[in-house]
C-alpha cells in the first residue's frame, strides 16, 4: 500500500468533512453532533459540503477514460454452471452421446475427478432455442432470461486456470490463486471510491440452492487483500443481524445507544484537542458512520416495502433468503449508491444429476435475473450498470458417473449485459463438443481488464504497491475485449 | 507544559554532551551532501523503473541491456551504444534517452505507465558525472556495527546523529503514565492496574524504570504478547484453509512459541527447531512440536484436486514462508521466472523448496491426527497403561502346545466336513441401508462402506437344486480391509448377527431348529440369532474372537423338500447399530442328514489350511510362527486374555484421546522429486530435477562442499550464520515496528531492492549486529530498545514535527496507534476483571454471531462458544478459522494467515465501532466492568466514574469528561428505574453471571458508562 497515497486520500476528505461539519480545531460541530442521532442531517450537509452528487472518492480521480457504468452487479453462479445445459448448445454433443471422447480434446488438459476415468461424451440434457431479434440460442429452462436476449452478451469462450472451487473462485475475483489478494470489488471501491452515503462500498450477498450441492465460500472471496481494510466487501446476511454485530443490545433503544455513541464521540473529540492524532477524528466518523448503518441497513434490508407487483417480478417473499430476494436487494443497494454488489447463489456443482440439478436452480435464477434487469431498465439505471452472470468454471463435455458432469475450465459461458456492453451478442465459441474455447479466448484478466474499462479504468494503472510490485488486479496479463463493447 | 519538559531534555542531552559524549563532529563521518549514494539514491530508481527489462530477469532482458551490474552497463548493449560512461553523462546513452523528447526512444518507455521526475532524472546524471559507482545492495551487505562511544544508548547515539543532520530536535520524555502503559501493552498486551502505574510513579529510585521492565519481561504474559507477531509470520490457525476447512491439530506449536519467548530460547536455536527440530540428534518433544512450523501451510481436502498441483501449490507456500519469516524476500516471484528486481533464480526457488520434500504428509485430503504431546503427568500415565498391554500381550503370545494339539485337530475335521458343504451363489444381494453388497468368484460377498446409522439387513438370494436342505452355515470371514481386521465392520471387528432366517420362493419362513457357532460371545450365543429368540440388542457376537474366521451352522426342522431348482432367500438382521454388521461372509448350504453342527473351529482360511495339512515336521518356522499366532487368535480357551489385550489396548488408546496432538515433521527416507516448473506449470514435467541448496546469491562459495546433500537442518543453520545478511536485520525490523510503530524499513517482508533502504541504515546495522553479537536474545534486544530515550519520548508531537516527518521515520518523537486486535480484546477483559490468566492450551472460542460459519461445508458446523472460564481466554487463543476467522479479530485487522503475514493493517472502519458497541463480549465486559465500579468503589457518583477511569484509563478524567459521563448516568438511571424489564434484559448479555444483589437498573446505567469508556479512542489506543 502507498501509504502517502492514502494518507493524502484520508486527509482530503477530513478537511472536505471539516468544512461541511463546521468542525473546529477544538472539537465536534453541532452539526456532527445533531447527525447522530438523526443520519438525514448529515445527508444533506454531505450533499450541500461535497456541492455535487457522484463525486468520486477514490484512487483514481478522475477516470483514465469516460466510464461507461457507474456500478458493478455480479451474480456468481457458485459450483462451477453446466455451459452445455445453459448458454453453450452442442448438437454435436448430442450425436456423440455414449462414445468416448475423442483423446484429441482432452490431451494434456487438466481434469479434476475425473482423472483416470474413461472419458464418455455426455449429450445436453435440455433443449435449446433461439430467441430475441439477435437468436440467441439459450436452454429453454432459462425462457425468462431469454425473453431480455436482445439486451445480453453472451460470452461463449471463456477459460480459466483453476479447476477446483476454491482456487477457481480466488482467481476470478482476484485474478490470483494465492491467497491475499485484494477480491475486485475492492479494487473498485479502492479506485473509484463510492456513492452511498451510509452503506459500505462493496456489498456481498449469498444464497443457498435447494439441490444441496453447497460449495463452502471462504470470506476471502470478499477480502481486501493487502488493500486498507475498508475496502473489504460486507456481506449482507439473510438471517440475524444483516451486518455482524449490527444490532444495539437487547434492553438499549436507539436513543441510548444514540447517547453512548454520542458521549464516545464528545470524549474523543475532547481527547483529539489535546493529542491532535487525524486517527481520533477517523475514529469519531466511522462511529457516526456505524450509528447511521444501525438504521439505514435495516431500512435496506425490508424489502417488504416494495409494492406488490415488484415482488412479483422477482418472485419473492420478504425475509425469504433467495437469490431473488437477493437480486431485489441488489437493485436497492445499486439505487443507494454502492459500487459494487456481488451475489453468490450456490449448488451449481453438478458431479451426478445434471439434469434434475439444472432445472433446479433454472427454477431459482431465471426469474430473478430477468426481474433485475427489467428492474434497473425501467429505472433507467441498466445503462449505467454492470450486470454480470458467471461461475468460477464450467462442466465437462463427458459424463461423471452416468448422470453428471465434472469441473471443467477449458472452455465455459459467462454473459454481461448494461453499462456499456454490446447487446444482442454472442461472443467467442467453443469447439463442437463444448470442450475448448477455440474462437475469442477470453481469459479472466481480459475480464477484468474490461469490466474495468467500462467502469473508467485503464486496468495497467489501477496498481498497488504489495511485494515490490506495481501488483494489479490484472497480473501481468489481461486484454480488452474490444468485441463486446457498444 | 510540553515546551518544560522538552526543554528539560534538551538541557539533559547538553549534559550528557558535556560529560564527555564525544561532540558530533568527532563521531559523525564527514558525509559530503552532495554525493549520489548507489544504495540510498539511484538503486530505488532503477530498481522500480528499469530493471524490470535491464535487471536480473534475463529471459525479459530489452536490449540486451542489464543495470543491475555495473560491467554489464558499462559494456556497449546490442545496439552498439554504452548506457553509462562514467564522469560522462553527456556520452551516457542512459542520459540521452531519460531526457529525449522522441517518443519511441524514452525510457521508461511510455506504455510501462512509468514516469521519472525531474529530480531523478538530474540525479542519475550527477551520479554518472560523479564516476558512477556500484554499491552492492545494502541489505546483501553483511552489516557492519558502528562505533558508538561507551557512554551512550548505542539506539539514542545513533538516533541523534541522524536527527542532528537533519536539524531536527528529539521531545521530551514521557510521563510516567504514559510511559507505564506503553510498557506494559508493548510487553504485555494488558494495561497496567492502577496500583502498578502508582508505584511507578511514587519509586523515587534511580532505576524505578528498570524495575519496572524487569517485572514486565518476568510475566508468563510476555511469551504471549511476543507470539503474535510470529504466530501472524508463520501463518499458525487451527483449520486447513482452503475449501472444506477442517481443523487440525497445532496448538501445542503455539505453546512453543509463547513458551520458548518467556524463556528466552535464543533466536538461532528457535529457527532450528522450527525448520529442523525432528532432525535434532534425540530431539525433545518440545523440539518436535516446534517442527510442527512445517505443517502450518494451506492444505486441501477437495474431490477433484489434483496430486501434482497441490505439491507444487505446498512446495511454494514453503518456500514463501522461508521468504517471509527469515528472509525478508518476496521470493514468491521466482516460482514462475527469475526474480525482476533481487538476483533470486527460478533455481534458488525450487532448491529452497527441495529442502521441505522430505517432509511425510498427505497431499491432498484430511492431516493426520499428528504427534501425542502428553504433559508430565500425561506421560507417565501413558507409560503406566503400556505396561499393562505390554503385560497382557506378552502373556497371550506364550506358546500353548497342549491346547495347539486338539484345536489342529478339530481344524482336521472342519476341514474334513467341508466336502458335505455347498456354497451358495448369490443372484440378488439387497442391502436395507442401500449399500452396494459385491460377490467374488468364490461367492465371497464384502460390503463397501458403513451404514448411515450403523445398522442393516442383508437379504442375499440364492439359486440352488439341492434337494433336502438340512443345514445352512454363515462363514463371517476375516480381511485386514476391516477395521480390527474384521469380519464385522464395528472398530473391534465385530458383528452381532441379530437373526437369521430363510425364506422360500414362496416367501415363507423355513423353521430352523438350532443354530451352533464356532465361537460364541458372552451373552451372545448362537441361538440369540433363531427366528423369536432375539431382541434388537442380542444375537450371535463374536466378540473378543474377532480378526479371525468364524461360522455359525443352522439346522433346519424338516429338510427342504423341493424339486429342480430352488429360490431361497438368506436374511441377516443386524439391528445393534454401531456398524456391528457383517463386512465380509459366505453362505453355504447341506444336505447331510440331520444337519452339521459347528465344530469348535470354523474352516481357517486357505493359507492356514494348508499348513494344518502338514504333518508338523514338514512345517516351516514361519510357518510354525504364522499357525500359532493364527490358533491364539481363535483359541476360545485364550478369550478371556485376549479380552485382556483388547481392554488393555482400549484403556491405553481411550486415555490417549484425551492428550493433545500436534502435526510435526516427520522425515522420509525418500524424498519427493523437485523439479523446476517451467513459468510455474505443474502440468510440465519436462523442468530439471533439482536437490536443497542455500540461494546462489547469498551463499559463499566453497563454504558448503557442492556434492554435500543438504537437509532442511543445514538450512536453518545456514539462516542464522553470519554468513547470511538477512535474517537479523528481518528480525529486529519486525521486533522495532513493535516498540515503534514501523519498521526500520518500512516494508517487513522486502528487504530487497523493491523495499526501502533504512533512513537510517547505520541503526539497523548496529542492532543487526548487536543481535547476533548478544547470542540471538531476544530479552536482550527488548530491553535495550525500552531503555532508549528515543522509545521514552512522548508520542505527541508539535505540527512542524508531523508536517516534516509524517510517519515518524526519524524518531524524533513516539508514535501513537490502536491495540491489535487479540489486545483490543485482551485490554477489554482485563478491565472488567474477567481475563482468565492461564497460559496454552486448546484454542477457545469467544461468542460469535450465528450464521457466521453458514458458508463453510463439508461438513456443515455449527460454533459452540467455550464454556465457562474457556470464553474469557486472551484473544491469541481465538480459534483461527482461515475461511472465517472470528468476525471481531477480523474487524480489526487480524490477518486470515492463509498466507505469511509479517505486519498487520491498521485500519479505522465502523465495523470497529459495531464491534465494541454491540458483540456480546464487550457488552458482557462492559456489564463485569460496571459491577467492579459498583463494588469495588464506594463513593459517590464522581468517585465511581474516577475510580472507572484510573482502571481503564491509569488516569483520572477530566471535569469536562466527568461531566459527560455523568449526564450520560444520570439519564440512563433515570430512564431504567422506568424500565426495569429493559434493563434486566441487557444484563442478560453474556454467560458470567452478576451478583444477585444489584440494582439492575444501576448497573444498567453503569454498564452503558463503561461501554462509553470501552469504545474511547484512548481505551484501545497505545500512546
Amino acid at each position: 500500500m502507498n501509504l502517502h497515497a492514502d494518507l493524502r486520500q484520508f486527509l482530503l476528505q477530513r478537511q472536505t468533512r471539516r468544512a461541511f461539519l463546521g468542525r473546529s480545531s477544538q472539537g465536534l460541530g453541532t452539526l456532527a453532533l445533531a447527525s447522530l442521532i438523526n443520519p438525514t442531517i448529515l445527508k444533506l450537509a454531505a450533499a450541500a459540503g461535497a456541492g455535487k452528487k457522484d463525486s468520486l472518492t477514490g484512487a483514481v480521480n478522475p477516470c483514465h477514460l469516460p466510464p461507461k457504468a457507474r456500478r458493478v452487479i455480479w451474480l456468481t453462479m457458485a459450483g462451477g454452471p453446466s455451459h452445455l445445459e445453459t448458454f453453450d448448445h452442442k448438437p454435436k454433443l448430442a450425436e456423440m452421446h455414449g462414445q468416448p471422447m475423442p483423446e484429441s480434446f482432452t490431451k494434456g488438459k487438466q481434469i479434476a475427478q475425473l482423472q483416470g476415468a474413461k472419458l464418455v461424451c455426455f449429450g445436453p440434457q435440455h433443449k435449446f432455442k433461439t430467441y430475441g431479434q439477435c437468436g440467441a440460442e439459450i436452454c429453454e429452462l432459462f425462457s425468462h432470461i431469454g425473453s431480455l436476449a436482445d439486451e445480453l452478451c453472451i460470452i461463449r469462450s471463456m477459460t480459466t486456470e483453476a479447476i477446483n472451487h476454491d482456487p477457481a473462485h480466488m482467481f476470478m475475483n482476484t485474478g490470483s490463486q494465492i491467497a491475499g489478494r485484494p477480491s475486485m470489488g475492492s479494487w473498485v471501491v479502492y479506485g473509484l471510491g463510492s456513492d452511498a452515503q451510509d452503506l459500505p462500498g462493496f456489498v456481498v450477498l449469498t444464497s443457498l440452492g435447494k439441490g444441496g450441492q453447497n460449495q463452502p465460500i471462504a470470506a476471502r472471496q470478499w477480502a481486501a487483500g493487502f488493500l486498507p481494510s475498508r475496502f473489504q466487501g460486507v456481506h449482507l446476511r439473510s438471517k440475524g443481524d444483516p451486518v455482524l454485530y449490527l444490532s444495539t443490545p437487547p434492553g438499549v433503544t436507539r436513543e441510548q445507544q444514540g447517547d453512548v455513541v454520542q458521549a464516545v464521540n464528545v470524549l474523543n473529540a475532547k481527547h483529539d484537542a489535546i493529542v491532535d492524532d487525524p486517527e481520533v477524528s477517523a475514529r469519531i466518523a466511522q462511529y457516526e458512520m456505524a450509528f447511521q448503518m444501525q438504521a439505514s441497513v435495516p431500512e435496506l434490508m425490508n424489502i417488504s416495502q416494495e409494492p406488490q407487483h415488484i415482488l412479483d417480478l422477482y418472485g419473492c417473499k420478504p425475509g425469504d433468503g433467495s437469490f431473488a430476494s437477493n437480486c431485489l436487494l441488489a437493485r436497492r443497494l445499486a439505487e443507494r449508491g454502492v459500487r459494487f454488489i456481488q451475489l453468490y447463489h450456490k449448488d451449481w456443482d453438478h458431479h451426478g444429476g445434471v439434469k434434475e440439478g439444472i432445472a433446479l436452480k433454472a427454477q431459482e435464477v431465471d426469474r430473478p435475473c430477468m426481474a433485475l434487469m427489467t428492474d434497473l431498465k425501467q429505472r433507467g439505471m441498466l445503462h449505467d450498470t454492470l450486470v454480470v452472470w458467471a461461475g468460477e468454471f464450467g462442466r465437462t463435455p463427458m459424463s461423471q458417473g452416468g448422470d453428471g458432469r465434472d469441473h471443467h475450465n477449458a472452455g465455459f459461458s459467462v454473459w454481461l449485459c448494461g453499462g456499456g456492453i454490446k447487446p444482442g451478442l454472442s461472443f467467442g465459441a467453443t469447439d463442437e463438443l463444448g470442450y475448448n474455447a477455440v474462437e475469442n479466448i477470453i481469459a479472466v484478466h481480459d475480464l477484468h481488464a474490461t469490466m474495468l474499462r467500462l467502469l473508467g479504468i485503464e486496468h495497467t494503472k489501477l496498481t498497488v504497491k504489495f511485494q515490490g510490485l506495481d501488483a494489479r488486479l490484472t497480473g501481468v496479463a489481461g486484454t480488452l475485449i474490444d468485441g463486446i463493447l457498444a | 507544559m510540553h515546551m518544560a519538559r522538552f526543554k528539560l531534555f534538551q538541557a539533559s542531552f547538553l549534559i550528557a554532551l558535556a560529560l564527555g559524549a564525544p561532540s558530533r563532529a568527532q563521531t559523525r563521518p564527514a558525509t559530503s551532501a552532495a554525493k549520489a549514494s548507489f544504495n540510498r539514491d539511484i538503486r530505488p530508481v532503477l530498481s522500480d523503473n528499469c530493471f524490470a527489462c535491464h535487471g536480473p530477469d534475463t529471459k525479459k532482458l530489452k536490449g540486451g541491456l542489464r543495470l543491475d551490474l555495473r560491467d554489464q552497463a558499462l559494456k556497449p548493449a546490442k545496439s552498439g551504444q554504452i548506457a553509462i560512461v562514467p564522469g560522462k553523462p553527456s556520452e551516457s546513452e542512459l542520459v540521452r534517452r531519460i531526457v529525449t523528447q522522441d517518443e519511441d526512444d524514452l525510457m521508461p518507455p511510455p506504455e510501462s505507465h512509468k514516469v521519472l521526475t525531474q529530480a531523478q532524472k538530474e540525479l542519475l546524471r550527477r551520479w554518472i558525472a560523479e564516476g558512477a559507482e556500484y554499491q552492492g545492495h545494502w541489505a546483501y551487505l553483511p552489516p557492519v556495527q558502528p562505533p558508538v562511544p561507551g557512554t551512550w544508548n548505542a539506539i539514542d547515539f545513533l538516533v541523534q546523529r541522524r536527527l542532528t543532520d537533519l536539524g531536527l530536535q528529539p521531545s521530551p520524555e514521557a510521563d510516567r503514565r504514559t510511559l507505564a502503559r506503553r510498557l506494559f501493552f508493548d510487553l504485555l498486551g494488558l494495561p497496567p492496574k492502577p496500583e502498578d502505574v502508582a508505584s511507578f510513579e511514587r519509586d523515587p529510585s534511580p532505576d524505578a524504570y528498570s524495575k519496572l521492565v524487569e517485572s514486565i519481561l518476568a510475566s508468563p504474559h510476555y511469551g504471549e504478547r511476543m507470539a503474535i507477531g510470529w504466530l501472524d509470520v508463520v501463518r499458525f490457525a487451527d483449520t486447513i484453509g482452503y475449501h472444506s476447512d477442517n481443523p487440525r491439530n497445532v496448538w501445542p506449536y503455539r505453546d512453543y512459541v509463547i513458551k520458548s519467548f518467556n524463556e528466552d530460547t535464543p533466536f538461532d536455536r528457535f529457527t532450528r527447531e522450527q525448520l529442523a527440530g525432528d532432525l535434532l540428534p534425540n530431539s525433545s518433544l518440545q523440539q518436535k512440536v516446534a517442527s510442527g512450523f512445517n505443517r502450518l501451510l494451506l492444505t486441501t481436502e477437495e474431490g477433484g484436486a489434483q496430486p501434482k498441483d497441490y505439491e507444487a501449490r505446498m512446495l511454494t507456500d514453503r518456500v514463501r514462508a522461508v521468504g517471509a519469516v527469515w528472509l525478508g524476500q518476496t521470493i514468491g516471484c521466482s516460482q514462475c521466472h527469475d526474480h525482476k528486481f533481487d538476483p533470486f533464480t527460478m533455481r534458488d526457488f525450487y532448491s529452497m523448496g527441495a529442502f521441505f520434500s522430505d517432509i511425510k504428509e498427505p497431499i491432498i485430503g484430511r492431516r493426520e491426527d499428528g504427534m501425542l504431546v502428553p504433559d508430565n503427568r500425561q506421560a507417565a500415565e501413558l507409560d503406566r497403561l503400556e505396561e499393562i498391554a505390554t503385560r497382557a500381550q506378552h502373556e497371550f503370545e506364550s506358546p500353548r502346545p497342549d491346547l495347539a494339539a486338539s484345536w489342529e485337530s478339530a481344524v482336521r475335521e472342519t476341514i474334513e466336513a467341508e466336502k458335505h458343504w455347498t456354497v451358495l451363489a448369490p443372484e440378488k444381494l439387497v442391502s436395507a441401508a442401500g449399500l452396494k453388497l459385491t460377490a467374488d468368484n468364490d461367492q465371497t460377498i464384502t460390503t463397501e462402506r458403513d451404514p448411515r446409522n450403523g445398522k442393516d439387513t442383508y437379504r442375499i438370494t440364492v439359486k440352488t437344486n439341492l434337494k433336502g436342505i438340512t443345514g445352512f452355515r454363515l462363514e463371517a470371514l476375516r480381511t485386514d480391509k476391516l477395521p480390527g481386521n474384521g469380519p464385522g465392520r464395528a472398530q473391534d471387528g465385530n458383528f452381532i448377527l441379530s437373526e437369521f432366517s430363510v425364506d422360500d420362493a414362496q416367501t415363507n419362513k423355513i423353521a430352523l431348529a438350532e443354530a451352533t457357532a464356532t465361537f460364541e460371545a458372552e451373552g451372545f450365543p448362537a441361538s440369540a440369532a433363531l427366528l423369536g429368540k432375539n431382541d434388537a440388542n442380542h444375537g450371535w457376537s463374536i466378540r473378543s474372537s474377532t480378526g479371525v474366521n468364524q461360522a455359525i451352522h443352522f439346522v433346519t426342522k424338516e429338510p427342504v423338500a423341493a424339486e429342480g431348482d430352488t429360490t431361497l432367500s438368506l436374511v441377516l438382521k443386524q439391528s445393534a447399530g454401531a456398524n456391528q454388521v457383517l463386512g465380509r461372509f459366505r453362505l453355504s448350504a447341506t444336505t447331510v442328514a440331520g444337519g452339521i453342527r459347528a465344530g469348535k473351529t470354523a474352516l481357517p482360511p486357505a493359507e492356514i489350511v494348508e499348513i494344518v495339512k502338514l504333518a508338523a515336521e514338514n512345517r516351516t518356522e514361519d510357518q510354525k510362527l504364522k499357525l500359532a499366532a493364527y490358533h491364539r487368535s481363535v483359541a476360545p480357551e485364550l478369550a478371556g486374555l485376549r479380552e485382556r489385550v483388547a481392554e488393555a489396548r482400549k484403556a491405553k488408546s481411550d486415555f490417549e484421546a484425551t492428550v493433545p496432538r500436534c502435526l510435526v515433521s516427520i522425515s522420509m527416507d525418500k524424498p519427493r522429486t523437485v523439479r523446476i516448473l517451467p513459468r510455474g506449470n505443474w502440468m510440465n514435467e519436462t523442468g530439471e530435477i533439482v536437490q536443497p541448496a542455500l540461494p546462489g546469491f547469498l551463499r559463499t562459495p566453497g563454504k558448503v562442499p557442492e556434492d554435500q546433500s543438504l537437509n532442511r537442518f543445514d538450512l536453518a543453520d545456514w539462516l542464522v550464520s553470519r554468513e547470511n545478511p538477512l535474517t537479523a536485520r528481518v528480525f529486529v525490523n519486525r521486533l522495532w515496528k513493535q516498540f515503534f510503530g514501523i519498521g526500520l524499513s518500512k516494508v517487513l517482508d522486502d528487504l530487497g531492492a523493491q523495499g526501502e533502504p533504512p533512513p537510517n541504515p547505520a541503526l539497523f546495522d548496529w542492532l543487526a549486529c548487536e543481535f547476533m553479537d548478544s547470542g540471538w536474545q531476544v530479552k536482550h534486544m527488548v530491553r535495550l530498545i525500552v531503555h532508549s530515550q528515543a522509545y521514552k519520548q512522548v508520542s505527541t508531537s508539535p505540527q512542524n514535527l508531523q508536517a516534516r516527518d509524517p510517519y515518524n521515520r526519524e524518531l524524533a518523537r513516539q508514535s501513537r496507534w490502536r491495540l491489535d486486535a487479540e489486545l483490543v480484546r485482551d485490554n477489554a477483559l482485563a478491565i472488567a476483571g474477567l481475563l482468565v490468566p492461564r497460559i496454552g492450551g486448546p484454542s477457545a472460542k469467544p461468542y460469535q454471531p450465528d450464521g457466521y460459519w453458514e458458508n463453510l461445508n463439508f461438513p456443515v458446523r455449527t460454533y459452540d462458544a467455550s464454556q465457562g472460564s474457556d470464553q474469557y481466554r486472551r484473544g491469541l487463543y481465538t480459534w483461527w478459522q482461515r475461511s472465517f476467522v472470528h468476525p471481531s479479530m477480523l474487524a480489526f485487522d487480524a490477518p486470515t494467515r492463509e498466507e505469511c503475514a509479517a505486519e498487520r493493517n491498521r485500519s479505522n472502519i465502523p465495523q470497529q465501532a459495531l464491534v465494541l458497541l454491540n458483540d456480546p463480549s464487550y457488552v458482557e465486559a462492559a456489564r463485569a466492568f460496571a459491577v467492579r465500579i459498583l463494588k469495588e468503589c464506594h463513593g459517590d457518583e464522581a468517585a465511581r466514574i474516577t475510580w472507572a477511569w484510573s482502571l481503564a484509563l491509569s488516569r483520572a478524567p477530566r471535569p469536562d469528561e466527568l461531566e459527560t459521563t455523568r449526564a450520560l448516568l444520570d439519564k440512563h438511571l433515570a430512564q431504567y428505574r422506568g424500565e426495569t424489564k429493559a434493563a434486566e434484559e441487557f444484563l442478560k448479555v453474556g454467560s458470567h453471571p452478576s451478583p444477585p444483589n444489584v440494582d439492575p437498573a444501576e448497573l444498567a446505567a453503569w454498564t452503558n458508562v463503561a461501554r462509553v469508556i470501552l469504545n474511547l479512542h484512548e481505551t484501545i489506543t497505545r500512546s
